[in-house]
């Protein structure tokens, strides 16, 4: 189901990514085959529970997985540089010069726990000095400066003295933000953002929010923005994908696939979470545990749960892509 | 209590179906995944299987022993080892056999040269009688059954020392003697460790305020001046035998801060766990919260602490023997065979003396194996 | 107010810090809870939100005496006796414990990793001795039959468990000695949410079976708003608004209030959210500002907040909050 030809509207294109890890225990399979597309300045969201790959897809672009993971070589990952040329990630060694230019260059990526993100024995300006010293000739006063100017964008207040601050200093919310700063020193044209918000207040979560989704304005950036929370989803998302135990059930733009789930685990989804706008209804929950990936289910990965499951047909087959309407696309029998 | 189900609700989980396998995965207790994961560790096997030998030893050292930690062979004084053949020129033998040897004065170097006679083949022979020995100096439990003998002659394989005793020999008992001295110095540790690091830990506050700065009092002073003082202290002419309980008690007195501290620091993180403060809600009372729920936690952990204790309880003793101020013969311990061993005669004409350095090393080389193999296997649930 | 299980009078938990002088005392403290006085009726769910450093997990913690709280009465009547918990010590303590539970956050650090599922749900009626023999094993399954465990886990060990499965166990364990009074701290943030909601209607329907009273304290409002009765909102160890749920969500009375419910990111791209901008950081509990503690970030602040301390006043029938403008302020609410 691979396509050669490439979208030049597109920043990203991830082909049929397959990653395994070797474990104790056996091989385990992460990410079965997820094919998707990231255009330059769009926000792409990833929603997913445990076990669903969210993570590992994205950081095999960066090539940040542990030794003990497995790129299948049929796999393809094509970033469209600055330049025009087109780079395939998968041929490119861990630690060669071209990927560390790619990664934190022009890729950026920031994470859920802004504390261990940071060296506690660095100010966070040295650790935002040495990026970008890194990527080029550039002084070290010149790169300082790069540096109050990056707090400041991102809304640190008295930049020149919080770049001399160590990250236990700063409130959470102020690291996340410097974490930031720190990613988007390279100017990248592609931000990934695993779960950047999870485990922050409510308050400093939107203003976070605010903040990325003005960078993004300002910088015109591509985000990837992976989290479980669909709130947050539906607010900084121009289209969104639902992964599950490694594959991607149901893609389309943030309003379609919100007020038009065609996949039963998106419904269910929908359906489990509590909603402001009807407070005390029932929740519908889900039946079932979501499968550890030693016990892969066959067929479609969600048919153990599926409340409209078609006996026969689901355990056994893998769905096609079913294309409803130009950006809305699913995987499920139920559609075809 | 009764039930109700509404129709939406069905058992959340269906019977799963597991095979045999992760069935007992699920059922496996604490030390049931402690050994799986042992196991597959080779350094933490190999040093078990190390120390099941020394068990042995330990066990069955008069009948490892061909002959008495005494006995004299005036014949073969200073003699370097017997080495065990199975066939020279007069043939093969299923049987291993020695020849028989002698030493005799050299008038002019004054050294002791050894004397082989091939032509005379001493044979060995296993499960034979010998010198009596009594278990637990009980003269009730005498027995004279050795592991290996020769009809005529001697066998010496590790040759035999100044006196004429035999090494081999010498080095069993003394092989009994260290580890059994480790052992009880170890535990006077634990006990000690585990009484003081309990009570600071638990209590907390001012007590515990005190027994640290105890104990950081106690090991600011240097192991071995302290040791040689303490030892150096006990009288002359105190038996051997009271000698030997003194050095354990020394050594146990001295060697349980560590173990304190660490059951201190475990016992500290665990009273903030959240199935601690469970038990705590369930109404449990302090002894039960620390013998039910907290104990079982540390108790690997404190294995692993007492395995590579006794390295150090065993190298302190031998270290003392060695220059004079722990065992002293008639007591065999491997420092006082190594003291033995100290001077140039030795070191140039004998080396075979250094025999017992061999086990010393060994011994801590098991415990250490061993230790370091518990301490990787302890964590199942890290 | 006969109706309620708990009365709490102007709680106060204050942790020591330790001076770093050899032999130093303490002179500062963190006030994590500092001066609060509600009451829960029997039966209800009392939601409690706040951010961090707000103090809601130790209000939970000090009701339940696994905290020592440093001031204030905490009341709750056991069938027609009042009982100040606040005043319990030692065996008397200990022999309470089964009128009230916690269910923890975290489900892999909650569960005693060395001891079977059925020891686990046991131990409240064990440790206890409330019941002996085999009416410990009928009541361990009965209970874990209520939380839809199979029978079968009994005999495993909490390795062989996923998250949610961690958190029925601990439901159970909650459950055996028939507790009036449950506080779920934090009970479903762990968990996925399509598990979140399996747990949360469990929740729900045994707290209708059982009359049970809940303490629910999370920091997901929109968890929050779906089980509880009504909501107290908390900032820097104090109360600053308690009400029914609707009417905190739709139409609250406090600014921060209204900056948290304007936080609340929306499942529905077509609206854009607008949150109240707050300014600055939260202050340091260890010294909380002057005057009303929301002061120095509230977008509505004038010089009396300053200096003076608001009174929680109930402005309407179970409406209380604390803030001197409660009376003048039209505020926004979700929605």
């Amino acid at each position: 189901m691979t396509t050669e030809q490439t979208d030049w509207d597109a920043l990203l294109e991830v082909q049929d990514l397959k990653v395994s890890f070797k474990t104790d225990e056996g091989i385990i399979l992460a990410v079965n085959g997820v094919t998707f597309s990231v255009k330059r300045g769009q926000t792409l969201g990833i929603v997913g529970e445990s076990g669903s790959g969210k993570s590992v897809s994205t950081k095999a672009i960066m090539q940040l997985l542990p030794r003990t993971a497995v790129v299948d070589k049929e796999s393809s990952i094509k970033w469209h540089r600055e330049d025009g040329e087109i780079t395939e990630i998968t041929q490119l060694k861990k630690t060669s010069r071209e990927m560390r230019r790619i990664r934190g260059g022009e890729i950026g990526m920031i994470f859920q726990e802004p504390m261990s993100s940071f060296s506690p024995v660095h100010t966070i300006g040295n650790q935002i000095i040495e990026a970008v010293q890194a990527h080029g000739q550039v002084s070290k006063k010149q790169a300082r400066e790069v540096a109050i100017d990056m707090l400041d964008k991102v809304g640190i207040s008295n930049p020149s003295v919080r770049v001399d601050q160590y990250s236990f200093e700063l409130s959470g919310g102020m690291r996340q933000r410097a974490m930031i700063a720190v990613a988007l020193s390279m100017n990248p044209s592609l931000l990934i953002a695993d779960e950047p918000t999870t485990s922050l207040d409510v308050t400093i979560q939107a203003q976070i929010l605010e903040l990325m989704n003005q960078l993004q304005e300002d910088l015109k950036m591509a985000i990837i923005f992976i989290t479980h929370n669909l709130g947050v989803i539906a607010q900084v998302a121009d289209e969104v994908e639902v992964m599950y135990l490694g594959q991607i059930l149901e893609r389309g733009t943030a309003k379609e696939v919100i007020h038009q789930p065609q996949h039963p685990y998106t419904r269910s989804l929908l359906r489990a979470i509590p909603r402001l706008d009807h407070i005390g209804g029932r929740l519908t929950a889900i039946s079932g545990d979501i499968p550890s990936p030693l016990e892969r289910p066959g067929g479609c990965p969600f048919h153990t749960r599926c409340e409209q499951v078609i006996p026969g047909v689901c355990e056994t087959q893998i769905p096609a892509l079913t294309r409803i309407s130009s950006t809305h696309t699913v995987h499920c029998f139920l559609a075809e | 209590m009764t039930t109700t189900t509404t129709p939406k609700d069905k058992l959340a989980d269906a019977v799963p179906t597991t095979d045999e396998e992760k069935l007992k995965y699920f059922t496996a207790s604490q030390w049931q995944l402690v050994w799986w994961r042992f196991r597959r560790n080779r350094l933490g096997l190999l040093g078990a299987g190390i120390l099941s030998v020394y068990v042995v030893i330990l066990l069955l050292a008069d009948f490892l022993a061909p002959y008495g930690g005494t006995t004299l062979d005036v014949e073969y004084v200073l003699g370097p080892p017997q080495v065990v053949h199975f066939w020279d020129d007069n043939g093969f033998s299923l049987r291993p056999f020695v020849y028989s040897v002698t030493t005799t004065r050299d008038p002019v170097t004054l050294a002791m040269v050894p004397t082989i006679d091939k032509s005379q083949r001493r044979y060995l022979h296993f499960f034979v009688r010998g010198e009596d020995y009594k278990y637990w100096n009980k003269r009730s439990l005498v027995s004279n059954w050795h592991l290996f003998g020769v009809d005529e002659g001697t066998i010496h394989l590790f040759g035999t020392d100044r006196m004429g005793r035999d090494i081999f020999s010498r080095v069993m008992y003394a092989t009994r003697t260290s580890l059994t001295l480790g052992v009880t110095g170890v535990f006077i540790a634990f006990v000690m460790g585990l009484i003081m690091g309990g009570v600071s830990g638990y209590l907390g506050g001012q007590v515990d305020f005190f027994i640290q700065r105890l104990i950081e009092l106690i090991r600011s002073v240097p192991d071995i001046p302290l040791f040689m003082g303490l030892a150096a202290a006990l009288p002359r002419d105190w038996t051997p035998e009271r000698v030997y309980f003194m050095i354990t008690l020394i050594l146990g007195f001295l060697g349980w801060t560590t173990l304190a501290r660490r059951i201190r620091g475990k016992l500290l993180s665990l009273r903030k766990e959240d199935y601690v403060i469970a038990a705590q809600l369930a109404g449990a009372s302090n002894a039960r919260i620390i013998a039910r729920h907290m104990l079982p936690s540390f108790t690997s952990y404190i294995i692993v602490d007492i395995v590579v204790s006794f390295p150090y309880m065993i190298l302190a003793e031998t270290a003392l023997s060695f220059v004079g101020l722990g065992l002293r013969p008639p007591v065999i311990s491997w420092g006082v065979l190594l003291k033995g061993a100290q001077n140039i005669q030795a070191i140039e004409l004998a080396p075979w003396l250094f025999f017992p350095v061999l086990f010393v090393v060994f011994a801590v080389l098991g415990f250490t194996f061993l230790g370091d193999g518990l301490r990787d296997a302890a964590d199942p649930y890290s | 107010m006969s109706d309620n299980l708990l009365e709490i009078k102007n709680l106060k938990v204050h942790f020591p810090i330790r001076s770093k002088r050899l032999f130093g005392g303490t002179t500062r403290y963190v006030k994590a809870v500092d001066g609060v006085s509600f009451y829960i009726e029997k039966g209800e769910t009392l939601g409690l939100v706040g951010e961090s450093g707000s103090g809601k997990t130790t209000i939970g913690r000090s009701i339940l005496r696994a905290i020592d709280p440093t001031e204030g009465q905490v009341t709750f009547k056991l069938d027609d006796q009042i009982v100040d918990l606040t005043q319990l010590q030692g065996r008397g303590l200990r022999a309470f414990r089964r009128y009230m539970q916690l269910i923890f956050q975290d489900p892999y650090a909650s569960l005693n990793p060395r001891m079977t599922v059925r020891d686990i749900i046991a131990e409240p009626l064990v440790a206890s001795k409330l019941a002996k023999g085999k009416e410990v094993d009928e009541r361990v399954r009965e209970t874990a039959a209520l939380c839809k465990l199979n029978l079968e886990y009994l005999r495993r060990f909490p390795h062989a468990f996923s998250g949610g499965q961690r958190q029925r166990i601990g439901i159970a364990r909650a459950l055996i000695s028939q507790p009036q009074f449950i506080v779920c701290d934090e009970s479903v943030s762990a968990l996925d949410v399509s598990i979140q909601a399996e747990v949360l209607n469990l929740l729900m329907d045994l707290q209708a079976e059982f009359g049970l009273t809940y303490l629910f304290i999370a920091h997901d409002l929109s968890v929050v708003a779906h089980i509880s009765s009504r909501v107290a909102v908390m900032y820097l160890g104090q109360f600053v608004e308690l009400a029914p749920t609707k009417k905190l969500f739709y139409s609250p009375r406090h600014p921060y209030t209204e900056a948290l419910m304007s936080a609340i990111p929306k499942v529905n791209p077509d609206i854009e959210m607008t949150p109240v901008h707050l300014k600055g950081e939260i202050p340091s509990p260890v010294n909380p500002p002057p005057g009303c503690r929301f002061h120095t970030r509230c977008p509505y602040v004038q010089d009396m907040c300053r200096t003076e301390m608001p009174q929680w006043q109930e402005i309407e029938t179970r409406h209380f909050v604390a803030c001197h403008f409660a009376d003048t302020l039209t505020l926004k609410g979700t929605d």
